[in-house]
């Protein structure tokens, strides 16, 4: 009884762990065809600005964590203008050489994931040189639950109903507002979408900064459970791009059901053969699922409810 | 091209030339080789003034670069994971090296290691392209690749994970590789820590490092080959793919075989270079398989201008030159910061970039036509 309680518990851990690393990478994918190799700099600037909100400003830590995802909500918002759609870089081109010297990094995956991955360098080392090789931490709140041997975390299972929650907004804003509307239009067809009078570039600028404030937002919340260092980033990374593509191009649906699926098989072989095998597994898992369903999960759901369509 | 003369008249040099060059290449002009041929000299001198220890690291990772220019720049596969073979390569001579100590041993180590590296390609590329991956998940299942092995050979440190006298050691490595010996028993030499002394005429005695002019041999002649190769008509097929891949099928090509072959030849030329690498350092640890050093390729061959093989080279030995003198705290920054202005700005990279200023300046006329076609300026169905 108590082993299967601890199952579901680490099963509840890994997948919060999944989802809230991973959705913010999903949306800025899923609907720019960007690969942001500096997601996990991304939940850094989070993390570190809820901490610096709570020891420096004694801000209590619910107003923090708020503040540190807009704090990466701008901060990506600067980034988008700046490096992904190059913008800023042309608009002083214009004024000094008279033409553009960027093109928009949309949709050019391999490119963007090679200068994504140069700002998460810059990033980790202007966080090392800033504010040192740690930062003191911020306690953890709610205490313990105990249960025979084994003791946990509350924070950890209040993290889990967390990600739902912000699953089920992240669904909200893109199935039932004009602006997810609008995003979506965009994701689908660009061209059409700005010949029926949608401004793209308008669009694109708030799904970064969105997708920016999530992947915030998830570093505000690990700010009491994870280690402040430069590098905290290459943790998320890994298991946030693994959970993105094998989830498929839908950012909520296809993270939710990665994130159920390989939290569970992480859950079952950190708790069988250590955290070691469990991280191997969920990376197996990836390489399987990406050989045989190469649109991920979702992108099986699509295809299976097509056929079905068909037969009708 | 005005040297290519037809008829039994022409000499050796012409068609040798005349395979060394073709549109995929840049330099195909009497200035280049000339040029090469200098630079050729100034690295066959240079241990007698500079540190040569250490740049042979330079032209062992300039081994990587041309394997991932060959697999992404020519072929379209852009592979993150080119280091896994690299690492795959140097673990395996170094189990199979430090088992079998003697000359014959550790030549046998070298093939060894470089076929390993082309198996753990062709077993990846088979599983990826024969199941019909395709784009950016070739990239991320062979990022992915990199970390599974990474988080393997981080928890190695137990004395279960020794394979007959070699111990694979976890996060500290795999120490005491054996020096790099070359040949059998009777006629055999050793390359690592073995000075060749030379008298230079108002220098004295000029001590020069055998493990260098190897790893240049090694680095010239792949360079060489590699041209020949994306010269011929097998290469033309590797880039057509690049270009399109859709319309290269329709035209009858085997797209997913070419594919497949390049990065198993990829993979052997990143385990030549993880071979090299861990002779030269005499030992080896998961550091090679961190997402940083996985990265570190993707790097050399965008900033170098990955359509170009020797982009490839220049670039890594120049980036790796930088990284190594610059210990201080902003040399990661600056890193980065050169990664992403070179993406934004040239996305062709630099030696092309440069190779055209040159070519314009010295003589406007001589565009000859044989240069890589601009891919943009192509007509497209899409």
């Amino acid at each position: 009884m108590v082993n299967w309680l601890n199952q579901v518990f680490l099963f509840l851990d890994s997948f919060a762990f999944i989802v809230l690393a991973a959705l913010g990478l999903a949306i800025i994918f899923g609907i720019m065809g960007i690969i942001n190799l500096a997601h996990g700099e991304f939940i850094l600037v989070g993390a570190y600005s809820t901490t610096l909100a709570v020891t420096k400003l004694g801000l209590p830590l619910v107003v923090a964590m708020v503040v540190g995802a807009f704090a990466t909500a701008i901060f990506g918002l600067l980034v988008e203008r700046v490096i992904i759609s190059g913008a800023f870089p042309n608009w002083l081109a214009q004024r000094t050489i008279g033409r553009d010297i960027v093109e928009p990094l949309y949709d050019r995956l391999a490119d963007s994931m090679v200068a994504t991955f140069g700002l998460s360098l810059i990033m980790i080392q202007g966080a090392r040189i800033i504010f040192g090789n740690s930062m003191d931490q911020i306690a953890t709140p709610f205490g313990n639950v105990s249960y025979g041997s084994f003791s946990y975390s509350t924070y950890r299972i209040v993290l889990a109903g967390v990600s739902i929650g912000i699953l089920a907004a992240v669904y909200y804003l893109f199935t039932r507002t004009d602006y997810g509307m609008r995003a979506r239009a965009t994701i689908q067809d660009e061209t059409t979408a700005r010949a029926l009078g949608v401004d793209t570039e308008r669009t694109y600028m708030a799904t970064f900064a969105i997708g920016s404030g999530v992947a915030g937002l998830a570093g505000a919340l690990f700010a009491p459970i994870a280690p402040m260092q430069p590098t905290m980033g290459s943790d998320y990374l890994v298991e946030a791009f693994v959970a993105v593509v094998v989830g498929g191009s839908s950012a909520v649906l296809g993270t939710a059901l990665s994130g159920g699926l390989l939290g569970a098989i992480q859950a079952m072989f950190s708790s069988t053969y250590g955290t070691f095998f469990g991280r191997i597994a969920l990376l197996v898992t990836a390489i399987l699922a990406l050989r045989f369903l190469p649109d991920g999960i979702t992108g099986f759901i699509e295809r299976v409810r097509t056929r079905r369509q068909e037969a009708k | 091209m005005s040297v290519s003369e037809s008829g039994p008249n022409r000499s050796v040099i012409t068609r040798l030339r005349d395979r060394l060059e073709g549109p995929n290449t840049i330099g195909n002009s009497k200035m280049f080789w000339a040029g090469f041929g200098v630079a050729l000299l100034a690295l066959l001198v240079f241990p007698v003034f500079g540190n040569a220890q250490q740049f042979s690291l330079f032209l062992v990772l300039a081994l990587l670069g041309l394997s991932l220019s060959l697999v992404w720049g020519y072929s379209g596969v852009l592979s993150f994971g080119q280091v896994a073979f690299f690492g795959i390569g140097g673990y395996t001579f170094g189990v199979v090296s430090i088992n079998f100590a003697t000359p014959q041993g550790i030549t046998g180590a070298v093939i060894v290691g470089i076929l390993a590296g082309a198996i753990g390609a062709a077993l990846l590329g088979y599983f990826m392209f024969y199941g019909g991956v395709r784009d950016v998940y070739v990239t991320i299942i062979t990022l992915v690749t990199v970390m599974v092995l990474h988080t393997f050979m981080a928890q190695t440190a137990g004395s279960e994970w020794t394979i007959g006298e070699a111990a694979l050691g976890g996060f500290n490595g795999m120490p005491r590789i054996p020096l790099l010996t070359l040949g059998f028993e009777g006629l055999s030499f050793q390359f690592l820590y073995n000075d060749i002394l030379l008298t230079v005429p108002g220098m004295g005695i000029v001590e020069l490092d055998p493990f260098y002019y190897l790893a240049l041999a090694i680095l010239v002649i792949t360079y060489l080959g590699l041209r020949v190769l994306v010269n011929s008509d097998y290469g033309r097929v590797m880039v057509a793919i690049r270009e399109d891949e859709t319309r290269t099928q329709l035209f009858g090509y085997n797209v997913i075989q070419v594919k497949f072959v390049a990065f198993t030849l990829g993979g052997a030329l990143a385990g030549l270079s993880g071979v090299l690498y861990a002779a030269r350092n005499v030992f080896i640890d998961p550091t090679v398989f961190t997402l940083l050093f996985a990265t570190l390729p993707v790097i050399w061959v965008s900033v170098g201008g990955r359509k170009s093989l020797l982009g490839a080279i220049v670039a890594t030995i120049a980036i790796e030159y930088i990284r190594v003198s610059m210990e201080g705290e902003l040399a990661l920054v600056l890193l980065g910061a050169l990664l992403t202005v070179t993406i934004l700005v040239l996305p062709g990279g630099f030696v092309p970039w440069v190779y055209r200023m040159v070519q314009k300046r010295t003589n406007p006329a001589d565009i000859d036509g044989r240069e890589t076609p601009d891919a943009s300026t192509e007509v497209t169905d899409s």
